[in-house]
């Protein structure tokens, strides 16, 4: 199995603030990844970290057999990594299509105009948001947004997808809708790491999991040991109704 | 969609085309300086709207790429003896290469930070021009006379500026066209819509940003060149009128920013204003804080300017205005 991303020893701080330590950890092709952990844990931060938005002050990045540490987030989307903000950024004023475009147009395949608008219809089709198309996409409701964050990352035709709390607000069935197109997507050959607090989903959903406590790496492996690591049910007893979901696993 | 769209490029030619041949019709000369006032103020607002309107990048100081293009030009036409086109074209350029140089630079700056670092460069390209004696230092230069000849007289050189910048204020309305309809154009709106979610999609934005601020200076520096041939003087204190610059940012906004429509419509809209109020003896002297109100009012009220506001309330220019 090759390895798509190969992440050792990132130590991120905030000031006095110690966001990540030593993480580390390799990424076959074709996986799913599922990084839980409480809030404020350092997940969205490793994204950060990971796609080039932050840089770590310890540790390196390889991606795609290249060291990537340091490079800028555009250097990495170029080179077929994208992602979903976990508070969505909808670009205002501009269409559902266009912000999808912009994904097809500038990512890996770097797209014009007409071929990406091709893609993004596709891709809108593919997450359901099609007849939302010509409208604002300051107009869409949060679910919505989060299909068109999603939409636009497909659209760049990434090699690695990284996914920040898709199902977050989503009821019920709008939850099962996003797990079945994440789904999908692996079916497309690309390599996830999904950040999600839905213990359930995760333990369906993900090939692995490793799981974040205070910028710290305290658990990794398959969701079968994860849940019944004892360090895992201790991180989580400050919560308790994270930990009960976890328990009910088992 | 392709058709409504260039529909809208057709409706904002025609109404620049429909302005500018009345003085043409007319053969009248005082129509003529009116209305060259106002295809330079399209230019100039078209040139700003790239920046401001498709960027996001609010620049109070534009006014020096006017500015250094006239005095470029003029010094090219009275100390080089170079014909006027090639001036006018080196002060674009003058202008497209300051932009260059400075927007890596000032360009990581947001907001109000880069709003008064361009302010800052247009008072230091003053004084540079203040104490450069090539350029004439404080008292500027004024342009050799005889240089009209090679133009069939004065009063021929200034219908020839007026048709130049007849010209270039159509290709001001194409070019933003244009922009606006490219790929290039989308990473600018990308930009001016979350600078940061752009560049997690791919966006390379210090390029995209400087290339935009390097295309809303060459034809302000063009037109530069034009305005102080016809004038034939430049001085300092004229060149770089820091009003001039915030009226340009109220005609952008007032006609719509990032609309192709928008900077045509705020121009004869302003100027039209600024007229009446230059022949009121009430508003004579405050037309500047009649600008700064009527900013206010436009950002508190229709901050999508006249160009949003006519696509709010007839569905049907939504789609047909560019
Ligand atoms: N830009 C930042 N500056 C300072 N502190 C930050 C920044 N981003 C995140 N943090 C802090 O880092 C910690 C981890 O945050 P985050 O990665 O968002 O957690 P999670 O996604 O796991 O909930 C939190 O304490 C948060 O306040
Ligand atoms: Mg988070």
């Amino acid at each position: 199995m090759t390895v798509l991303l190969s992440v050792q020893g990132l130590t991120k701080q905030f000031g006095g603030l110690q966001a990540l330590t030593q993480i580390t950890f390799d990424l076959p092709q074709g996986q799913i990844l599922g990084l839980i952990g409480p809030n404020g844990a350092g997940k969205t931060t490793l994204f950060n970290v990971i796609n080039g938005v932050y840089h770590p002050e310890v540790g390196r990045i390889i991606f795609r057999d290249k060291d990537v540490t340091g490079m800028k987030s555009y250097d990495l989307a170029h080179m077929g990594m994208a992602r979903t903000h976990q508070i969505v950024r909808p670009l205002n004023e501009l269409t559902v299509r266009e912000n999808v475009m912009v994904g097809a147009c500038f990512g890996r395949e770097n797209h014009n105009l007409g071929k990406a608008a091709g893609i993004a219809d596709e891709v809108l089709g593919f997450v359901g948001l099609d007849s939302r198309a010509d409208q604002m996409a300051g107009s869409l409701n949060v679910a919505q947004k989060k299909r068109l964050e999603m939409a636009r990352a497909l659209a760049a035709h990434p090699y690695l997808l990284l996914l920040d709390e898709v199902l977050a607000g989503l009821n019920p069935s709008e939850i099962d809708g996003m797990v079945q197109t994440v789904r999908k997507i692996r079916e497309q050959g690309i390599t996830i790491i999904m950040i999600e607090h839905l213990m359930k989903a995760m333990m369906n959903v993900s090939d692995r999991i490793i799981v974040l406590d205070y910028g710290e790496q305290i658990a990794d492996g398959t969701p079968h040991e994860i849940a019944n690591n004892p360090r895992v049910i201790e991180a989580y007893l400050g919560d308790s109704s994270l930990a009960n979901q976890l328990l009910e696993e088992e | 969609m392709k058709q409504l769209k260039s529909i809208g490029l057709w409706v904002s030619l025609l109404a620049v085309a429909a302005l500018g041949i009345g003085p043409i019709a007319n053969h009248s000369a005082s129509l003529r300086e009116t209305i060259y006032i106002i295809m330079q103020v399209i230019v100039l607002a078209a040139s700003l709207n790239i920046l401001l309107g498709f960027t996001g990048y609010v620049s109070f100081g534009h006014i020096v790429f006017f500015g250094l293009g006239g005095y470029v030009g003029l010094y090219l036409i009275n100390a080089q003896d170079w014909p006027l086109w090639s001036a006018a074209l080196a002060g674009g350029l003058a202008s497209g290469l300051l932009a260059f140089l400075l927007g890596k630079a000032i360009l990581r700056l947001r907001g109000a930070y880069f709003a008064l670092a361009t302010i800052g460069i247009n008072e230091a390209v003053r004084a540079f021009t203040n104490n450069f004696d090539p350029f004439g230092g404080p008292i500027g230069m004024t342009l050799n006379f005889k240089v009209y000849n090679s133009y069939g007289g004065a009063a021929n050189a200034l219908w020839m500026a007026y048709y130049a910048v007849f010209a270039i204020a159509l290709l001001a309305v194409v070019l933003n066209f244009v922009v606006k309809n490219s790929k290039f154009g989308l990473g600018l709106m990308a930009i001016r819509e979350d600078e940061g979610a752009a560049e997690v999609m791919g966006v390379i934005t210090p390029n995209a940003k400087t290339w935009a601020f390097v295309l809303s200076a060459i034809l302000p520096g063009i037109v530069g060149t034009l305005f102080f041939f016809k004038n034939g003087h430049i001085e300092p204190g004229d060149a770089f009128r820091l009003d001039y610059s915030i009226e340009m940012l109220v005609i952008v906004m007032l006609g719509g920013q990032g609309s192709v429509l928008g900077p045509i419509l705020g121009a004869a809209g302003y100027e039209g204003l600024r007229n009446y109020l230059l022949t009121s003896p009430l508003f004579k002297n405050i037309q500047l804080s009649v600008a700064g109100a009527l900013l206010l009012v436009i950002v508190l009220f229709i901050p999508a300017g006249a160009v949003g506001w006519l696509r709010r309330r007839v569905p049907i220019f939504g789609k047909v205005l560019a």
